[in-house]
C-alpha cells in the first residue's frame, strides 16, 4: 500500500465527524496513534469508541474529516485496500473454511505462493499456540482458540495496522486476563501499531501505551494508563476509570480551595474547561490512597484527615472494602489490606474512625460532585 | 413434606422425581397425538392402501403384473425421465431465479423486508387453479406477452409459449419459486456479516467476498430450497397438466390418464408407489451429502 518499509504505520484522525440522524455518534475527533503505539479506545456502550475503530476500517463512512495511515490519505479508500489487519467482537471466523483455511485467506487474495504461504501460515499459529489444531473445523474449537485463530488470520499478512473491537469481551474472567498479557506481548513481538476498543477500564490499564477516553462522541482524555488514572480531567474519567469518591471543595477570593473550612490547595490553573476560574471544585480520592489514622493521631501538614464511621465493609480477598459515613453525611470509600497484622481485622460497623489522603495523592478537578 | 414409605427405601425422593419425570414426558407426548392420528388417517392408510392395490391385477389376484408394464412399456420410462428433466430444469431455474432475489432481499434493511416479502408471498396466498389459468391467457397465441413482444418488435410471429414444455417451465418456475426463496432467505439472513467484513478487511475485493464467503455460507439455504422444489415438482399435477396441453406428461398425469382410461388402479397405484420410491431415493441421497434435518430447520 505505501512505499514504507517500517513495521507499522503511524494514524492520524483529524476533526471527525459521524451522525446518525440527529445523533452525534462522533463528534470532530482528532486523534493521533504513534506508528507502533498500543492505543486503546475506551467508553461505555454507545460513546462512539466502535464507530471511530470502524471508521479506521473502512466499515462505516464519515460524514466530514480525515483519516490518514502514514501520509497516505484513506478517507475514501474501501476496506479491502486499507490493508489493516483486524479482530472482530464475535470473531468473524469463516465457518467453512479449517484453522489452516482461515488464517490462509489474506494470503490467498495475495496470491502468495503456496510453500511460502503454508510457512506464514504455520509461523502465526505457532506464534498464537494453536500449531496442532491447523485441520481443525471451526465449531471444535474453544472460544478462546477461536480468538487466537482471529488474532492469527488479522496479522499473518504483516499488516502495519492492527485493529481490535473488544475481542476478549466474549471469554471468562480468567482467560481474558491470560489473553490480554499475551496479546500485549505479541504486540511487543509485532511492533504493529495496535488501535484496542474496549469497555473494560481496567483491560485497558493493563494493555496500553496511551489511553483515549472517550464520552458522548467527544474525546474525554488522552494519556498514558498512570495520567489517566492519577491525574482525570474531569469528573466522567475520574469516575469511569477506577474506583472514585467525590468530596466538594469551596473556593475563597483568593483562590484557595477549602474543605471542611480549613485549606487544602491552590486552585489549579488553565485547567480545562474551568480554565481556573470555576467557582465548584471536587477533590477526587482513590479508594486504596487513603490508610486508616490511630485514634489518637496528630494533624500532619502533609494529610487531610476525614472523620466518620463505618457504613458497610466488605470482604473481597485481597483487600477489603470500607465504606465511610463523614460528619457530613458525605460518603467516602477506602480499600484496606487484608494482611496480617493490618488493621482492617478490627474494624467492625458502626465504629468512629479517621482515615487520610496523602496531599500528593489529591486530585482535585473542575466542576461539582455529583 | 413429609417422607412417604418408598422413600425410605432408595435416595431422597428418588421414587417421587422419577414419577413426576414420567408424568412430564407422557404429557408432552400427548400433545403430539393429534397429528399423529391424523398423519396415520391421511397418510399411512391410504398410501399402505395404494400399496397393496399395486400388487393385485385385474382380477384381484396378487401379481407383479403392474409393475412388470412399467418395465416392458418404453413410454412410462419416458414419463419419468420427463418427469426427472422437467423438475430439474425447474429448481435450476428457480435458482438462477431466485438466488439474487434472495440475496437482494438479505440485504436491504429489515423494515421494508415484510413489505417486499409481501410481494413474493402474495401469489402465495392466490389459489393455485387461478394463477395456472392467468399465465394460460397470458401465454397463449394471442396472449398478452406474444402480443407485447410483437408491437415492440421484439419477435415477428408469436412465440409458441404455453402447451409445450415452455409454458410448463414458466408456470412451475413461477409457482415454485417461494418455496426456494424462503428458506433461502432464512439462510442468508443467519450469515454473519462480520465474516464478510472480515473478508474486506482481510483483502478481499465485494466479489471475492460474494463467492468466497457469502455463496458457501449460503449453501445450506440453497439446498434446502432446491430440495423442497425439486420433492414438489416431481408430483405436481395442475400446472404441467394445464400448460403443457399435454404434449409434457408427467408421471401425475400419467397416473390420471390410466385412471380415466383404464380405470385400472393396480396400474395406477404402481406408478404412485414407484413415484414416491423415487422420491424418497432422492431424499436418501440428499442426506448422504448433508443433514437433512439442519438444511431444512436452519443450521447454527
Amino acid at each position: 500500500m505505501t512505499s514504507d518499509t517500517a513495521a507499522s504505520l503511524s494514524i492520524s484522525v483529524t476533526a471527525l465527524t459521524k451522525t446518525y440522524g440527529d445523533f452525534f455518534a462522533l463528534n470532530n475527533v482528532s486523534i493521533d496513534v504513534k506508528a507502533g503505539e498500543f492505543l486503546t479506545l475506551l467508553g461505555p456502550s454507545g460513546s462512539g469508541k466502535t464507530t471511530l475503530l470502524m471508521a479506521i476500517a473502512g466499515f462505516n463512512r464519515p460524514d466530514s474529516g480525515r483519516i490518514c495511515f502514514g501520509d497516505d490519505d484513506v478517507t475514501v479508500l474501501p476496506p479491502h485496500k486499507r490493508g489493516v489487519g483486524m479482530v472482530f467482537q464475535n470473531y468473524a471466523l469463516f465457518p467453512h473454511m479449517s484453522v489452516f483455511e482461515n488464517v490462509a485467506f489474506p494470503l490467498k487474495l495475495r496470491k502468495i505462493a503456496a510453500d511460502e504461504k503454508h510457512r506464514r501460515v504455520t509461523e502465526a499459529l505457532k506464534t498464537v499456540q494453536l500449531s496442532d489444531f491447523s485441520e481443525r473445523g471451526i465449531d471444535q474449537l474453544s472460544g478462546g482458540q477461536r480468538q487466537r485463530v482471529a488474532l492469527a488470520r488479522a496479522f499473518v499478512f504483516g499488516p502495519k495496522i492492527l485493529l481490535m473491537d473488544e475481542p476478549l469481551s466474549a471469554l471468562d474472567k480468567k482467560l481474558r486476563e491470560e489473553m490480554q498479557i499475551e496479546l500485549k506481548q505479541l504486540h511487543r513481538q509485532l511492533g504493529v501499531t495496535t488501535v484496542y476498543v474496549t469497555h473494560d477500564q481496567r483491560e485497558a490499564l493493563t494493555m496500553s501505551d496511551r489511553i483515549a477516553v472517550i464520552n458522548d462522541g467527544e474525546l474525554a482524555q488522552v494519556g498514558t494508563p498512570r495520567d489517566i488514572y492519577n491525574a482525570p480531567a474531569s469528573h466522567f474519567v475520574a469516575s469511569f476509570i477506577g474506583e472514585s469518591s467525590f468530596v466538594p471543595l469551596t473556593r475563597d477570593k483568593a483562590g484557595a480551595l477549602l474543605y471542611d473550612g480549613a485549606k487544602i490547595a491552590k486552585a489549579p490553573e488553565n485547567r480545562s474547561p474551568g480554565n481556573g476560574g470555576e467557582r465548584n471544585w471536587s477533590l477526587v480520592i482513590r479508594p486504596e490512597r487513603l490508610s486508616l489514622q490511630p485514634p489518637k493521631a496528630g494533624k500532619t501538614a502533609s494529610k487531610i484527615q476525614f472523620h466518620g464511621h463505618i457504613t458497610e465493609l466488605v470482604y473481597q480477598g485481597e483487600t477489603a472494602i470500607v465504606m465511610i459515613r463523614l460528619k457530613d453525611g458525605q460518603m467516602l470509600t477506602a480499600r484496606m489490606n487484608t494482611r496480617a497484622g493490618d488493621d482492617v481485622d478490627t474494624l467492625a460497623i458502626g465504629q468512629q474512625l479517621t482515615v487520610a489522603i496523602d496531599k500528593k495523592d489529591m486530585i482535585i478537578i473542575p466542576g461539582e460532585a455529583q | 413434606m413429609t417422607r412417604s414409605a418408598d422413600d425410605s427405601m432408595g435416595a431422597l425422593n428418588a421414587g417421587k422425581l422419577r414419577a413426576a419425570e414420567r408424568r412430564e414426558s407422557i404429557t408432552t407426548l400427548a400433545l403430539s397425538l393429534p397429528a399423529i392420528i391424523a398423519v396415520c388417517v391421511v397418510i399411512v392408510i391410504p398410501v399402505g392402501w395404494l400399496f397393496s392395490l399395486s400388487f393385485l391385477d385385474s382380477s384381484g389376484q396378487l401379481s407383479l403384473v403392474n409393475y412388470q408394464k412399467m418395465i416392458e412399456y418404453k413410454s412410462y420410462m419416458r414419463v419419468f425421465r420427463t418427469t426427472f428433466n422437467v423438475s430439474f430444469l425447474t429448481t435450476f431455474l428457480c435458482i438462477l431465479i431466485g438466488y439474487p432475489l434472495a440475496y437482494f432481499l438479505s440485504q436491504v434493511p429489515k423494515k421494508y423486508v415484510g413489505l417486499l416479502m409481501l410481494t413474493v408471498l402474495l401469489p402465495f396466498w392466490t389459489s393455485l387453479l387461478v394463477r395456472t389459468y392467468a399465465w394460460l391467457v397470458m401465454l397463449q397465441r394471442n396472449g398478452l406477452i406474444n402480443n407485447f413482444a410483437i408491437d415492440l418488435g421484439i419477435w415477428d410471429t408469436p412465440v409458441k409459449l404455453a402447451h409445450n414444455l415452455n409454458g410448463t417451465l414458466i408456470g412451475m418456475v413461477h409457482i415454485m419459486l417461494p418455496f426456494l426463496v424462503l428458506p433461502l432467505y432464512a439462510a442468508m439472513r443467519r450469515i454473519d456479516r462480520q465474516a464478510l467484513q472480515a473478508a474486506a478487511n482481510l483483502g478481499a475485493t465485494p466479489v471475492q467476498a460474494f463467492w468466497q464467503i457469502f455463496v458457501p455460507l449460503s449453501l445450506p439455504g440453497v439446498v434446502a430450497g432446491s430440495l423442497i422444489v425439486f420433492v414438489l415438482c416431481l408430483g405436481f399435477y395442475v400446472t404441467p397438466a394445464v400448460l403443457g396441453g399435454g404434449k409434457v406428461i408427467l408421471v401425475s398425469m400419467q397416473i390420471t390418464a390410466i385412471l380415466e382410461d383404464q380405470f385400472n388402479w393396480g396400474a395406477a397405484s404402481a406408478l404412485g408407489v414407484v413415484l414416491l420410491v423415487a422420491t424418497f431415493i432422492v431424499l436418501l441421497v440428499a442426506s448422504r451429502f448433508l443433514k437433512l434435518d439442519a438444511v431444512m430447520f436452519g443450521r447454527r
